[in-house]
């Protein structure tokens, strides 16, 4: 058994990457809040606490179009829908009888990249792995908010965007070796490659919001991989 | 006239609001969900979910689309041979850098 300061410290390494295009990305949502008028304190608390890119960025506009605390609430569960996924996925890995305060803990780090972290470890998801991880990425999200709300201009766009490419390679890192060992998870990944590129271009998917294509996609794909190729019970002991 | 405390509540219900939509599998699951169908759902769903958010996301997110193309090339290449998370993550960011000061 590893014990639960080494795990928390590789989750603390793996967050590094995943810090660094963060930092990047928050920068243009800071200098987005700075418009819709939250000061950088206001922003530094949103992010460390909300720690969602698309549920934020939507929650500052609605600030500025004087929304209501219900239209807040009800559009923050449809962006970050993609997050009960997430959180059921998390959960089909741990056995009857985990602790409820283990199950939360797991599901309170969850962002799409530190879930994609998560999910790729072998084993039961492990609490001190993603507190790792987002002890290394989310205060750099709060802090890249904070500056980009006060300088109110971008890091030199060269910077942003070698930085924000980073959080791709870590998934890229994620997918592609056992892409390479099963088949079935390579062609998934290879299809999921071309529907979200043909979703991105056609005119009616193309509309919504990135976050929602990411969650239709996600079922329709997944769905029609289940019914092509369902997995038999020991495959999901090996992994 | 809103107040500065109406910011802050705003900022909370928003936050509390994200984090109920990461918590709530946790509050309502007690086993791994049983039937085929949902097992083998959920054993795509990260990879999908992944390369979704990866493809075409990486060449709309630098300066120049011929660069994103050869960081996400460059990054399956270093991931197929076994080079680790930091590792292809440094190697997508130096692809960039150096492709853009060129292009």
């Amino acid at each position: 058994m590893k014990s639960n300061t080494r795990i928390f410290r590789e989750g603390f390494r793996d967050g590094i990457p995943i810090g660094l295009g963060y930092f990047a990305v928050a920068f243009s949502l800071g200098i987005a809040a700075h418009g819709y008028g939250f000061g950088p304190v206001q922003g530094f608390i949103a992010s460390i606490l909300t720690y969602a890119s698309a549920g934020q960025y939507i929650g500052f506009s609605l600030y500025a179009a004087n929304a209501t605390l219900i239209q807040l609430i009800v559009l923050t569960v449809i962006t970050n829908a993609r997050y009960i996924l997430m959180g059921v996925t998390l959960n089909q890995r741990m056995p009857a009888g985990t602790s409820l305060g283990r199950r939360i803990a797991v599901g309170t780090t969850i962002t799409d990249e530190i879930f994609g972290i998560t999910i790729a470890r072998p084993g039961i998801p492990s609490p001190y792995y993603g507190f790792g991880a987002w002890c290394a990425a989310v205060p750099m999200w709060a802090i890249g908010t904070s500056i980009g709300i006060i300088t109110g201009t971008a890091l030199p766009a060269e910077i942003v965007s070698a930085l924000s490419v980073a959080i791709f390679g870590m998934f890229l890192a994620v997918i592609v070796p056992p892409a390479r060992k099963d088949r079935m998870i390579g062609a998934a990944v290879a299809v999921s490659f071309a529907c979200s590129y043909a979703a991105a271009r056609i005119p009616l998917v193309s509309v919504l919001s990135s976050g929602n294509r990411t969650i239709l996609l996600t079922l329709f794909i997944s769905a029609a991989f289940a019914i092509i190729a369902p997995r038999t019970g020991t495959d999901s002991d090996e992994k | 006239m809103r107040s500065e405390l109406y910011i802050y509540i705003y900022i909370f219900i928003m936050a509390f609001t994200t984090w109920c939509m990461r918590v709530i599998p946790s509050l309502v699951m007690k086993k791994p969900i049983e039937n085929r169908f949902v097992q083998s759902f959920l054993y795509y769903v990260p990879y999908v979910t992944l390369a979704v958010m990866t493809f075409p996301a990486i060449i709309e997110s630098t300066q120049s689309p011929v660069a994103g193309a050869a960081a996400f090339a460059a990054g399956i290449i270093a991931a197929w041979l076994g080079v680790k998370l930091l590792g292809v993550a440094a190697i997508c960011c130096i692809t960039v850098f150096i492709l853009e000061l060129f292009v």
